[in-house]
């Protein structure tokens, strides 16, 4: 089954999330390292892979390691924005396939949100200096990433006829997940008409189509299919992966209305699983806005171009409906420190191994995580499997 | 009019900028496959050639894409709301930009529009565009 002899994600965690004023982000990621390799039955020790991205330190693996007490054979600071993680995933099975390392600790954290009520924000909103290729961006004052993502929506709209109220459903679909995760940060229902309500960011996006701004932290542990055999878990299979990045600021993306780099992302990940879409049991689509889902579903092919809205129209992707998507309330509703992706092949690994409770997806075996970074810039899509 | 707007302007991007002061859009073609090139660079990233030079542009294009921001940030926290656009310019090339004057239900997709120098700062001026009376 594809490269299910290959490796295995073995384990899995969170660190605390939400709001987490008296953590660091090197205490978040000691946590979830922690409980990752408690939850695969491993220890620090075995570690001898550390894939990082964060904007935390110049580099955050030297330091992170350091911290931790790990000294990696093998380092791995790809930093390709949200999508980091599943792209670490691709990295962490050719390395093992290669016979470089055979534990890769896959780690993030951040404290966005504490950093911002403590006035020490150095968020993406900043005032310049503009450098290198910002130039040409920067001083127009658009809003990064948000007013990318509303450009595209509005061109999707133009393209396509999709609707404010197509948005609103996978807002109100994801939240509807997130009332059945006890760590969900937002988990009062919310209706179409709450969305559609809620004050504009930036046209046509309203507040509820923009992800949360938390903090948090998380870790997943990889490993040989032979060293897979002795942890604590079943493996989830590594069954296929791929990623693509396309443009870095939003003017040069080659076409607003169609997120290509997910295009040959998830076309890599599917021919190497030798799966198509319509095998999924359960996805995660990264969801920082909600056109990025709309984008993400048709540019993986569970839908054709420009149907994206109509897909997800009805609830389809909510508990109980037929497509089940962002099972743990997504970045919309759960948690998004800055970077999500990790959170993705968390959700995923729990749902293949049955662990998520109310909101498991009954008799799932086949799971799609797919991270999207930047400004619709980067795509890393993983497919996973179990026995 | 935000407070100050520094822009690191570098030896891809000064003939641009010379330009903008001066009241000329100015675009890069590249010599050996005649593509047009936004933003300037020191090799065209159709062909990888080296040889590219400064042309003229007309000004004018259409809106590609536009969103209307309501919350921003820094610098442009006064300036909301205000209309952020991707044009099209008739050369081929597209390009961030804001767009000014009314009136702003004729702002959409397609529009045709043309380039206006703004004075933003006392050191900055800035291409915006404006829509073309039709």
């Amino acid at each position: 089954m594809g490269s299910s002899s290959r490796a295995a994600i073995v384990g899995v965690a969170e660190s605390d999330l939400g709001y987490t004023p008296g953590k660091t982000v090197l205490q978040l990621q000691a946590q979830a390292a922690r409980a990752a390799l408690d939850d695969a039955g491993l220890q620090f020790a075995d570690v001898d892979a550390l894939f990082c991205a964060g904007n935390w330190a110049w580099s955050p693996n030297l330091m992170l390691a350091e911290y931790l007490g790990i000294r990696p054979n093998y380092t791995d600071a790809t930093n390709i924005g949200g999508s980091s993680f599943e792209a670490h995933i691709g990295h962490a099975v050719a390395g093992i396939d290669a016979g470089l390392f055979e534990v890769a600790l896959i780690a993030y954290g951040s404290t966005q949100r504490s950093d911002r009520s403590r006035g020490r924000g150095r968020g993406r909103d900043k005032s310049g200096p503009y450098r290198l290729t910002e130039q040409y961006e920067g001083p127009f004052g658009l809003p990064t990433p948000v007013g990318a993502y509303a450009l595209a929506a509005m061109r999707h709209m133009f393209e396509y006829g999709t609707t404010s109220e197509q948005l609103a459903e996978v807002a109100v679909a994801t939240r509807k997940w997130a009332t059945l995760n006890e760590k969900a940060m937002k988990r009062d229902p919310i209706t179409l008409d709450d969305v559609l309500n809620s004050r504009w960011i930036a046209e046509p996006l309203h507040l509820l189509d923009c992800c949360l701004v938390t903090d948090g932290g998380g870790a997943v542990v990889v490993t040989s299919a032979a060293r897979a055999a002795q942890t604590r878990k079943a493996p989830v299979w590594i069954l296929g992966h791929g990623e693509s990045h396309t443009h870095n600021s939003i003017a040069n993306m080659p076409d607003l209305a169609v997120h290509q780099a997910a295009v040959a992302s998830g076309r890599a990940a599917f021919a190497m699983a030798g799966l198509t879409p319509e095998q999924m049991d359960v996805v995660e689509i990264y969801d920082s806005f909600t056109i990025t889902v709309i984008l993400t579903l048709e540019a993986l092919g569970f839908c054709g171009r420009g149907e994206g809205g109509p897909f997800v129209s009805g609830q389809r992707s909510a508990p109980g409906g037929p497509f089940p998507m962002n099972t743990n309330g997504g970045g919309l509703s759960y948690c998004h420190p800055g970077m999500y992706g990790i959170f993705l092949l968390i959700e995923a690994t729990r749902q293949l191994r049955g662990e998520c409770g109310p909101r498991q997806v009954e008799g799932a075996r086949l799971a799609l995580a797919h991270g999207t970074g930047g400004v619709l810039s980067s795509a890393a899509t993983v497919i996973l499997g179990k026995d | 009019m935000p407070a100050q707007i520094p822009i690191d302007s570098d030896s891809d991007s000064r003939m641009y900028w010379e330009g903008i002061a001066r009241g000329e859009l100015r675009i890069q073609r590249c010599d050996a496959c005649s593509r047009p090139v936004f933003y300037p660079r020191s090799i065209c990233p159709h062909c990888f050639s080296d040889q590219l030079s400064w042309i003229a542009a007309s000004g004018k294009g259409t809106i590609y894409a536009y969103t209307v921001i309501h919350q921003a940030f820094g610098a442009f926290a006064g300036d909301v709301p205000f209309v952020v656009a991707i044009v099209e310019l008739e050369e081929g090339v597209r390009m961030m930009t804001r767009i000014i004057g009314g009136p702003r239900e004729r702002v959409t997709i397609g529009a045709p529009v043309h380039v206006t120098f703004e004075s933003v700062t006392e050191d900055v001026t800035l291409p915006y565009f404006r829509l073309i009376e039709t």
